[in-house]
């Protein structure tokens, strides 16, 4: 019964949410470039700090365009394996692509190009197929099945290296961890300018990713969301499913070489888990995952130079940082936005009780003496810092004065604003009582909690069902509603 | 090729990586029934900046200190997974996958920077923890890993009881008012010992093999967790021994490898031939079931056909009208059927029940009819039936329903009887 009365409301505040967050130069869209650019200007100065010979700044910033780049395609298609819950067959094809990539290598005899690419792609389908059949046949859980599938691999992929491999520098090792600083180093010759060997790989992949997802952003928008209702379209969700898995082994063999498979893992989980907290829109995720990826490898870049250390390891724990940081600061998710929201809440139930209180101990005063209904629940004051902070927003909202006696009283303003608090608590009362069997100790409690929630709207669909009744289930009086415009600045509750 | 089998340090390495093996497939099998597998995997991913820490501090190699730093941030990593998935909206795939990437990340760059720090030369044998070094194995780290595979049977026994419905019931166990989430702890916490034990000896990846393989692979032949644990550990032993033996006489490749494809040597010939969730097996059972089932729809056709006409023969077309078989299916049937004896062919392309047919097709006609009873007087039954396609209703309901349908079955005269002289006969 209430929900059907209630519902119509909801509905209404979804949307508004809804077209608020749609509009056009929003703050949401604003922020990913004002994070960018924030960040690359520390970083431009930091740079700058740690002075590069003149000689070493192109190679330096060599390092980190290639390391912009596989991060920056590890992220993008990272979002979509992060939204499809699948963010670890990620894991495992990084690691199962190895024996594609030393098939690749045994017949073509060379550690990169096209060959190793296409090898690991079929690597990449077939870990994900191996592991849905092992899942579906043989009725191991998914994860379980994902875990014998990708290590099994693995392990042939190492026996496999270990076989054909010492040849061409080409062992587990470098494929774990690459080695991005000597990436500029191995150069092949290519329009009449020497070319990092790394980039044959990279920008094909960049250019294949990129490709991908403006092709098929419409298919995998929906696949990733509902893969229900993709399937009832038509779409065919197995045949985006491969593909993806597909590019997925390839982008992360065209970035092994220069950042190795941990790296490739973390660039295609972190920055995509980070920028969905951050949002709610797709596209507005993706530019986010950019924008972190990229900020990764600079910054990771930046602090091994200064440590003397491995950049792919800098690189995933500068991921980590600004992950640990979108967990914390994200805007509308983040922990320390969801106790803000809490905290202001809180402040403002406690600041409405007080008020309330007030209210009627004023309302009991106005009695007859001995009047029955002159009793008052004994009042419970918030306290401690909550208590304080309400008070403190009652007085500069100008709700509660201190009188000449030196006792807190209401003023008009508050007035006004309590009496719409104890409507809406004795509305819900009388509701509880003519819509359901509960004994009348029992209706306080409840009322007690949704007084907070009740705007006008709601207040006038319950007087409407109650038929106008003026007496609550106490016998006290229900007071008429005043309009109070701070009511309107109300935060959703949420 | 038999001495180098016998060599001390091949039988140090034995048996500690079978003893580890075991230990870890016993502890790895709730992790799996858990559906937790891949969480093991990110512990030992997790462990790595901890060796690394350890190392910092005490500026000198120190297993035992190097172990403890390892546990700490295995568990660590444990702590963050459950707390990103409690507290923030990021799901366990993707916290799962940030632990298992920013820390080894993280572990990578530290052991680097030792590398870099320490100049004369004395590498810190970090990378040892990441792919393994088994061939390494001393005769105190088999003790240190037989004290933990002890350590961590002990704890199983003592809470056998609580693993159990933990592992299969959570919602159960908590409303025993039992801590669910401090014991989930504590048996993950197993997890990252027998992890952290192993992974100078066989390294991150082969770790997360050795937890789930045998766990995997067990869970094929039985159904109860005491053997379970048993068998995994078993497979755990055995995954050890082979993949030693095999790493000890090809010793051009790197042992851990070795040892994982041993594992899955075994996680295959699992799956094909576990006795109760193996493929083979459900094959068999499938077989038999449409075998079974088959041979009822044909007598159950049959005798309808026989007492529509009133006659004792009925032919194949007959048969074809009835229902949607194929020619082949139906002499297929009649086939199957004949040379179980229940019915014969005659010349003329007709069959006929021989008497053990007949009482046969009585009794699968009177179950079938009752399961029509049934549904159509007791619709709200059969939601509680286990098994539509059982031949009768009477592992299921009550013998006074039972009662009541065949009443009300004679009432309408479809009840079958067995001609009196057939029954007599096969009395």
């Amino acid at each position: 019964m209430s929900a059907s009365t209630l519902s119509p409301t909801k509905q209404a505040q979804t949307t508004t949410s809804r077209t608020k967050y749609a509009s056009g130069l929003s703050p949401d869209w604003l922020l990913p470039a004002v994070y960018f650019l924030i960040l690359l200007f520390i970083a431009g100065i930091w740079f700058r700090y740690l002075e590069f010979s003149t000689k070493d700044t192109p190679k330096a910033l060599g390092i980190i365009g290639i390391g912009i780049l596989c991060s920056g395609c590890c992220s993008l298609l990272g979002c979509y394996l992060v939204l499809r819950r699948m963010s670890l067959i990620g894991d495992a094809i990084s690691h199962a692509v190895l024996p594609g990539i030393a098939i690749a290598f045994y017949f073509t005899g060379q550690p990169y190009g096209i060959g190793i690419m296409l090898g690991a792609m079929a690597l990449g389908m077939l870990t994900s197929f191996l592991t849905q059949s092992l899942h579906s046949l043989g009725r191991v859980s998914e994860d379980a099945s994902m875990g014998v599938v990708f290590t099994s691999l693995f392990a042939l992929g190492v026996i496999l290296i270990q076989l054909w491999g010492p040849r061409a520098h080409l062992d587990a090792d470098c494929v774990l961890y690459g080695d991005i600083i000597f990436t500029m180093n191995r150069t092949v010759p290519m329009f009449g300018h020497e070319v990092p060997r790394a980039l044959l790989a990279l920008v094909p992949a960049a250019v294949l990713t990129l490709g991908f997802i403006a092709l098929l952003w419409k298919e995998l928008k929906i696949v990733s969301f509902d893969p229900a209702l993709a399937a009832a379209l038509g779409i065919k969700v197995w045949l985006v499913h491969y593909l993806l898995m597909g590019m997925v082994a390839g982008v992360t063999v065209a970035s092994f070489e220069s950042v190795g498979s941990i790296l490739v893992v973390a660039m295609l989980i972190v920055p995509a888990a980070a920028a969905g907290l951050l949002t709610d829109r797709l596209w507005q995720m993706l530019i986010w995952s950019l924008v972190i990826a990229a900020h990764s490898a600079i910054f990771g870049y930046l602090s091994a130079a200064a440590l003397n250390t491995s950049a792919a390891g800098m690189m995933a724990v500068m991921a980590g940082v600004q992950f640990g940081g979108a967990v914390l600061l994200a805007p509308r998710h983040g922990l320390l936005s969801r106790w803000l929201r809490n905290l202001r809440l809180s402040v403002r139930i406690a600041s409405e009780d007080t008020i309330g209180q007030l209210y009627r101990a004023e309302e009991a005063a106005a009695l007859p003496a001995g009047s029955q209904l002159a009793a008052i629940r004994p009042s419970s004051a918030p306290v401690g810092i909550i208590g304080w902070l309400s008070r403190q927003s009652l007085r500069r909202k100008g709700l509660v004065a201190t009188n000449a006696v030196g006792s807190t009283e209401l003023t008009h303003q508050g007035r006004n604003a309590a009496r719409n608090i104890v409507r809406a608590h004795r509305l819900w009362e009388s509701f509880l009582e003519a819509n359901f069997d509960l004994p009348s100790d029992h209706l306080h409690e409840p009322a007690e909690r949704m007084e907070h929630f009740l705007d006008p709207d709601l207040q006038q669909q319950l007087d409407q069902q109650l038929a106008g009744r003026q007496i609550d289930p106490h016998g006290k009086a229900i007071p008429q509603g005043v309009a109070v415009p701070t009511s309107a600045e109300r935060p959703l509750p949420g | 090729m038999i001495e180098q089998l016998l060599a001390y340090n091949t039988i140090v390495v034995l048996l500690g990586v079978s003893i580890l093996g075991a230990g870890a497939g016993m502890v790895g099998s709730f992790a799996v029934l858990r559906k937790r597998a891949l969480t093991g995997d990110a512990v030992a991913h997790a462990a790595l900046p901890g060796v690394c820490v350890a190392f910092l501090i005490l500026g000198e190699r120190n297993l035992t200190f190097m172990l403890l730093g390892a546990l700490a941030s295995g568990v660590l990593g444990i702590v963050i997974i459950a707390a990103l998935c409690r507290w923030t909206r990021v799901r366990e795939d993707a916290a799962i996958g940030i632990v298992l990437s920013v820390f080894p990340g993280l572990g990578f760059a530290l052991s680097r920077m030792i590398q870099n720090m320490t100049t004369n030369g004395s590498k810190a044998g970090l990378e040892s923890f990441i792919l393994g070094k088994t061939a390494g194995m001393t005769r105190p780290d088999v003790y240190l890993i037989l004290a933990s595979a002890l350590f961590c049977l002990a704890v199983v026994l003592v809470l056998y009881k609580e693993f159990k419905v933990v592992a299969f019931d959570t919602g159960f166990a908590r409303s025993l008012g039992w801590p669910v989430y401090w014991l989930d702890l504590l048996l993950m916490s197993l997890i990252a010992v027998a992890v952290v034990i192993g992974l100078p000896a066989v390294g991150i990846i082969m770790m997360a093999a050795l937890l789930i393989l045998p766990g995997a692979g067990a869970r094929f032949w039985t159904d109860s967790l005491g053997w379970l644990l048993f068998i995994a550990g078993a497979f755990g032993l055995l995954t050890g021994l082979i993949g030693t033996v095999f790493s000890a006489l090809f010793s051009l490749f790197p042992a851990g490898p070795i040892i994982v494809l041993s594992g899955s040597v075994i996680f295959l010939i699992s799956m094909l031939l576990g006795t109760r969730r193996g493929a083979m097996v459900r094959l068999l059972e499938h077989r038999c079931f449409q075998r079974d089932y088959g041979e009822r729809q044909l007598l159950l056709a049959t005798y309808d056909v026989a007492s529509r006409t009133g006659q004792a023969r009925v032919s194949a077309a007959d048969l074809l009208a009835r229902k949607s078989w194929s020619p082949g299916k139906v002499n297929g049937l009649i086939s199957n059927a004949a040379s179980s004896g229940l019915v014969e062919r005659l010349e003329t392309d007709e069959i006929r029940f021989t008497p053990a047919g007949l009482v046969r097709a009585v009794e699968v006609t009177r179950g079938h009819r009752l399961w029509e009873e049934l549904l159509t007087e007791y619709p709200e039954l059969a939601g509680s039936v286990v098994n539509l396609a059982s031949e009768s209703v009477d592992k299921y309901v009550e013998p006074a329903i039972i009662a009541d349908l065949t009443a009300s079955l004679k009432r309408q005269s479809r009840w079958p009887e067995l001609p009196t002289e057939t029954a007599e006969a096969a009395v």
